[in-house]
């Protein structure tokens, strides 16, 4: 068993709302995903045209980690091997899935389109958050019920003991419809530098998930 | 560290019910992909691999109402039962977990029942583990077309950590318009049967079946000979969503992380071998970076199609026979070398011992995924 781990950042996005480290970065009034996703990347600088082309599953888990990744700047302090990515939601990609269905359903309006069917798999936003800060470890995602604290203490703490990762952006990025959060965690080995939010483990995941 | 040994396995294809009918149908020469001509799947003609509705009713009438299952639970089903019922393992407490690998489950309802709950693909692992019994809340990993080996990595990983003493692992995935036809928006679809290395490969078959890997700690519940889990990995080429890196970056360096951490010579790859032209020669170029270009190779895509969520698991059920049994199956559809780092590509089906398979895999995310099996 190697050090402890703890949680040295989180990202929340849900209610029109971005949470970092349980700070309040960014707020708008009541709108859609697209458009609270379009401010939210214009408010934090994110200058990345590929991001308009993506769905909302991929916007939504890139804003969370893109905002934690910068702020913490640790793809200075590790190198991309290093990184791991374990996302898990509950709908996959139901959502574009559905999009994607009203372009083959009418026989005589027949367009499907490779663009939209790329993002009809929930790993793709893994692809996206790698080629955007050239991160090239380990990478799975999980389809669960609810956020899931329990299988993320599994899944991380054995990436750390098996030596398989030195920092892990982990957690929980779902849409569906109109109801989209996204809960991201930043977890490394507890002799790093700086003490962190807290430790890495189910009670804590759960906690700051659940806004406590 | 604890070891972990394959239990019992099955495969599920228009090829077989059976890992046994399945490789003896590849021993035969035989291959899954025909030409399909229905309109509920495509309005244009298309290559796959697709099990006959009747047959799959009939073994399935064995089991349950085909009525009031879905096709991917027919199949799920079936081959779960068939591989449960080849080992001793008490599977329904709660030290044995049940993973599902799927990329699409139940999407073929999305159509006709857009609010289907089982849409979901955790209610489709639920009903699947209740229906068997298993303990614990099932697992679901969804990773495009690395799925099914890294539910192998995950479940090989979560017994080394002793968090459980089996693993039931189950990879399915069903032909439906929905993904013919993004593939073939994709203009990823063959012409013909595909023909995976081959100079004249034009793009991917689909393929639809379910595969069934149990694992378990004990050495007394292994088949014999034994086969070992061995390490796996898991990387992202940070390229490109669509396209794999051009210069094999992750699935290179997946595959240097199990060599650097295993140390041993592997004789025998399983390649993810889809016949894109893309897909191939990155593989080629990945296998020469990590100097294994002289292994043996062969791709199963030729005989099931691309299937997937299952083809991870089917192809690691028949690279795990293939050392049990001292088999190398060809690579069929291939005939002439069509990449421009040459591979040892199996032209030939022959008998041959081997102490082990190195199973990988790439997919759409830029994913790759190396496992290793080995005698013991």
């Amino acid at each position: 068993m190697k050090s402890a781990l703890k949680i040295s950042g989180y990202c929340l996005i849900r209610k029109n709302r971005v949470v970092l480290d349980g700070r309040v970065l960014f707020e708008t009034g009541p709108m859609d995903f697209s458009s609270f996703a379009a401010e939210a990347y214009l408010h934090f600088n994110t200058c990345y045209p590929k991001f308009h082309k993506m769905d909302n599953l991929s916007k939504l888990g890139f804003l969370a980690s893109d905002i934690l990744i910068r702020d913490k700047k640790i793809t200075e302090s590790f190198k991309g091997r290093e990184i791991a990515i374990m996302l898990m939601n509950s709908s996959s990609s139901l959502d574009t899935d559905k999009t994607y269905q009203q372009t083959i359903t009418d026989r005589n309006n027949y367009f499907p389109s490779p663009a939209v069917f790329v993002y009809t798999l929930p790993n793709v936003v893994i692809g996206e958050i790698c080629i955007r800060h050239k991160i090239y470890g380990e990478g799975n995602f999980f389809i669960t019920e609810k956020f899931d604290a329990i299988l993320l203490d599994h899944i991380v703490n054995h990436l750390f003991n098996d030596g398989l990762a030195l920092c892990c952006i982990a957690g929980w990025t779902e849409v569906n419809g109109e109801n989209y959060e996204s809960a991201l965690f930043l977890i490394e080995e507890s002799s790093g530098t700086g003490s962190g939010i807290a430790n890495f483990g189910p009670a804590e995941t759960e906690s700051i998930y659940q806004g406590i | 560290m604890r070891k972990v040994y394959i239990a019992a396995d099955n495969i599920i294809s228009p090829l077989g019910f059976t890992t046994g009918e399945n490789a003896a149908s590849l021993k035969a020469g035989e291959k899954g992909i025909h030409e399909i001509s229905d309109p509920e799947l495509s309005p244009v003609p298309f290559h796959a691999s697709v099990i006959d509705t009747t047959r799959l009713d009939e073994r399935f009438s064995e089991e349950g109402d085909p009525e009031e299952f879905t096709r991917f639970e027919k199949m799920a089903v079936l081959s779960l039962r068939d591989a449960c019922s080849r080992t001793d393992a008490d599977l329904r407490g709660a030290r044995t977990l049940f993973i599902l690998s799927t990329t699409k489950g139940n999407i073929d309802l999305l159509a006709s029942s857009p609010s289907d709950e089982r849409l979901y693909l955790w209610q489709t692992a639920g009903m699947l583990g209740s229906y068997f019994g298993f303990g614990y809340k099932p697992l679901v990993i969804s990773d495009a077309c690395i799925s099914g080996v890294q539910a192998i990595i995950t479940g090989a990983r979560m017994i080394r950590a002793g968090l459980y003493d089996n693993v039931v692992i189950n990879g399915t995935d069903i032909i439906s318009e929905f993904v013919v036809s993004g593939f073939s928006a994709f203009k990823s679809l063959s012409q013909g049967p595909c023909m995976p290395f081959d100079k004249r490969r034009d793009g991917l078959s689909l393929g639809e079946g379910s595969g069934t890997i149990i694992l378990t700690a004990d050495p007394s519940l292994a088949a014999d000979p034994k086969i070992i889990a061995g390490e796996g990995f898991s990387t992202n080429d940070a390229n490109h969503i669509s396209g794999p890196s051009r210069t094999g970056e992750g699935l290179w360096l997946a595959i240097s992380s199990l060599l650097s951490r295993t140390g041993g010579k592997i004789s025998y790859i399983s390649a993810h071998g889809t016949a894109t032209p893309y897909n191939d020669e990155m593989e080629s170029i990945a296998i020469t970076r990590a100097g294994l270009q002289d292994v043996p190779v062969n791709s199963f895509k030729g005989y099931w199609g691309h299937t997937l969520g299952a083809a991870g698991i089917i192809e690691s059920v028949m690279g795990i026979h293939s050392v049990r049994n001292g088999i190398l199956f060809r690579t069929e559809g291939f005939s002439e070398p069509g990449t421009t780092n040459p591979l040892n590509i199996i032209a030939r089906t022959e008998n041959k011992q081997i102490m082990n398979c190195l199973k990988i895999a790439s997919g759409f995310g830029g994913c790759n995924a190396v496992q290793l099996f080995s005698r013991e």
